[in-house]
């Protein structure tokens, strides 16, 4: 296939290992942003191909592990709403809130849909003039221009039934959080290259120079993932300091303009909880006053703030990068895909649920049948 | 719809409701018209033409007895229909017994206001299918349920057949070394049918149910491109997505070649491949090795797949 087998090729893949492998002279923790690239690196087994000192950390990239526990709570009080119809992509579903998940209302009769884009909410909802529709519009700044164009879209063809409840975070602060973290041990990190696409690079720039460490924009095949380790380890070693674009074939200088200009039409920024690691100021989108009337959180009088954490889970120190998912005493243990403790166990962009499915020394083997 | 041709030859009897109701499943008046017009005359054969509370069958020795249900929506898609899924289904499960499918019961849940159209579209797929596979319908039952208590039809079939002498199917018989092959490019039924669907729910194929451990290769596993691209945007793992109609068999090695030349002469299996072996190195884990000579485990799926964010 077009642009991607080229990108999983296995003669390739092993010249840059090689490569890889004779310039690097000593340990580096290299953090790869977005859990997408985290399950790219594990479930092609790279994490094992890599030289030793070559030591890949699993960053906060999946915004499914990092939406509010409370967040969710509010979403399951709507879905259980009579007249509302919650729509949602698939992988929020199994991600446990405080005391159920989206699965377990929607198995208890909840009308919670599983869409593939925003806009077709909209659709349901003029399909459904006599329900609220609600989208849970969870995110990094890739999924953000298709919500904001959901609203701009329902404002437009003047569809009143129809709002989304947001959960959009950012990526760069929460680099600055991971680096400004005291635990913190990461030397360089692979930027995520979808994130970039819509955003372009220029937000890198500063951070590179605020917290001297390498930062190189990198997609998610393979191919991709070992040329981004390359140009970093190769920055390391010879002591440079800079942005370097790996995924240039898709993220452009300056991003996606028209999809940012409708990010800010439809959105403004705040500061955002993220679950696991807290508050991280200015990190996140929330819905302008403008669209105050498809804001969920305005449209909805729902008084839920807060929830209680499982005390057992590690997410926020595996989100950070300060533990590995099998440096977690409950992995595999209390904590599976069937009854996870926290969200990274059963997203697909979570560190937790990469290893537990891909990873061949930690794959936990059920008990004999 | 399907069965274009199977229609010119055999139009629907008129049976007087455009639609399915209630009464169709009332045992009355109705329930017969629908039997007598359709299913009996369609499915004619000695078995069911006793119209007996059940089939009195005559089968010597070992037997192979097995049942499934089928839900999927929609009830039409690329390749086929409920119907002939529902014959091939159970057809399959004796198939991978070692037996002669012999015999099906056709049970219908039927929703209220399901198009009468639809009904026999079906039923005339039940047919084809049932042909073609050499099995004959020889009991059933029909019951209809209220508007929006259904999903337009469920079917359920249950097969019996009977064992084929030499046949040993068995994962006791898995030894190390024995190659595995699959019958045919993976995935494309479950891509098929979501390709015309708005929810989505999935079927697991891919289970670890063995005490060797077994070793495959990705490279070597057929899928179409179209497939492969489907599930690539959608972020679906072919290895879970649904595969009505394909085998996967543990052979002993030195045989391996030579079925799947064999397999590729049937029109069904044409990508036959053998796509790894037993091993004894990790008991009971599935290995993959990924296209650029990294490993990972290939493990139970959990629940259904979800659909990712981005």
């Amino acid at each position: 296939m077009k642009f991607l087998t080229e990108y999983r090729d296995e003669a390739l893949a092993q010249k840059y290992l090689h490569k890889i492998n004779e310039i690097v002279t000593q340990s580096w923790n290299i953090m790869e942003v977005c859990g997408g690239q985290t399950h790219s690196l594990v479930k092609n087994g790279i994490i094992d191909l890599l030289p030793d000192q070559v030591n890949m950390i699993h960053g906060p990239g999946c915004p499914v592990c990092v939406t509010p526990i409370h967040i969710i709570d509010k979403a399951i009080y709507l879905a259980e709403e009579k007249d509302v119809i919650l729509c949602s992509f698939g992988d929020m579903l199994r991600v446990p809130g405080s005391k159920r998940s989206l699965l377990d209302a929607k198995a208890d009769g909840a009308d919670i849909r599983i869409l593939y884009s925003p806009l077709e909410a909209v659709s349901l909802a003029q399909a459904n003039p006599d329900k609220e529709v609600v989208f849970f519009a969870v995110g990094f700044e890739t999924t953000a221009p298709a919500n904001a164009l959901s609203v701009i879209q329902a404002h437009q063809m003047k569809v009143e039934n129809y709002s989304i409840l947001t959960s959009h975070v950012l990526v760069p602060p929460a680099i600055a959080a991971v680096m400004n973290d005291e635990e913190s041990k990461i030397d360089a990190f692979l930027a995520a290259g979808h994130v970039c696409t819509i955003m372009g690079i220029s937000e890198y720039g500063p951070l590179v120079d605020a917290f001297k460490i390498p930062i190189v924009v990198t997609g998610f095949e393979p191919i991709d993932l070992l040329q981004g380790i390359f140009m970093v380890v190769t920055q390391l070693e010879n002591g440079q300091v800079s942005l370097e674009n790996q995924y240039s074939r898709v993220v452009r200088t300056d991003g996606n303009q028209k999809a940012v200009k409708m990010i800010e039409e439809v959105f403004e920024i705040q500061n955002r909880v993220w679950r696991g690691i807290g508050e991280i100021p200015l990190s996140g989108y929330e819905v302008r006053s403008k669209y105050q009337n498809y804001d969920a959180n305005k449209r909805f009088d729902v008084n839920i703030t807060s929830a209680e954490e499982n005390s057992d889970c590690i997410a926020g120190q595996v989100l950070k990068g300060i533990k590995k998912p099998i440096e977690c005493p409950q992995f595999g243990k209390k904590c599976k895909p069937e009854f996870p403790l926290g969200a990274p166990m059963v997203s697909s962009e979570g560190a937790c649920a990469a290893y537990y499915h891909f990873h061949q020394a930690s794959a936990v083997l059920e008990p004999a049948t | 719809m399907t069965n274009l041709n199977m229609r010119l030859s055999c139009p629907m009897p008129k049976l007087d409701f455009d639609r399915i109701t209630l009464g169709h499943g009332g045992g009355g008046t109705l329930t017969n018209q629908l039997l007598e017009n359709g299913v009996f005359k369609l499915f004619k054969n000695d078995l069911l033409d006793t119209h007996h509370d059940g089939a009195i069958i005559d089968i010597q020795g070992p037997l192979a007895f097995t049942t499934d249900s089928f839900v999927v929506s929609p009830i039409f898609f690329p390749g086929g229909d409920i119907g002939d899924l529902a014959v091939n289904g159970t057809v399959n499960d004796l198939a991978m017994c070692g037996a002669q499918p012999k015999y099906l019961s056709l049970s219908f849940i039927l929703e209220e206001g399901l198009l009468m159209e639809e009904f026999w579209d079906i039923l005339l797929s039940i047919k084809n299918a049932s042909e073609q596979a050499g099995v004959q319908i020889v009991t059933g039952d029909t019951k209809v349920v209220e508007h929006g208590k259904g999903d337009k039809i469920y079917i359920n079939t249950t097969g019996v057949g009977s064992i084929y002498e030499n046949a040993q199917i068995s994962m006791d018989r898995v030894k190390e070394g024995d190659a595995v092959i699959v019958s045919d490019a993976i995935a494309t039924h479950g891509i098929s049918i979501m390709s015309v669907r708005e929810g989505l729910e999935f079927e697991s194929d891919i289970q670890s149910d063995t005490r060797p451990g077994i070793h495959l290769d990705e490279k070597m596993i057929p899928i179409e491109e179209q497939v492969k691209g489907a599930c690539e945007m959608l972020g679906l793992d072919p290895l879970y997505v649904a595969n009505e109609g394909i085998l996967i068999s543990i052979v002993d090695t030195e045989q391996a070649e030579e079925i799947v030349e064999n397999l590729r002469t049937h029109s069904f299996c044409s990508r036959a491949a053998i796509i790894g072996k037993v091993v004894s190195e990790h008991p009971r884990q599935v290995v993959i090795r990924s296209g650029i000579g990294g490993r990972r485990v290939v493990n139970m799926m959990v629940g259904q797949q979800l659909p990712r964010i981005c």
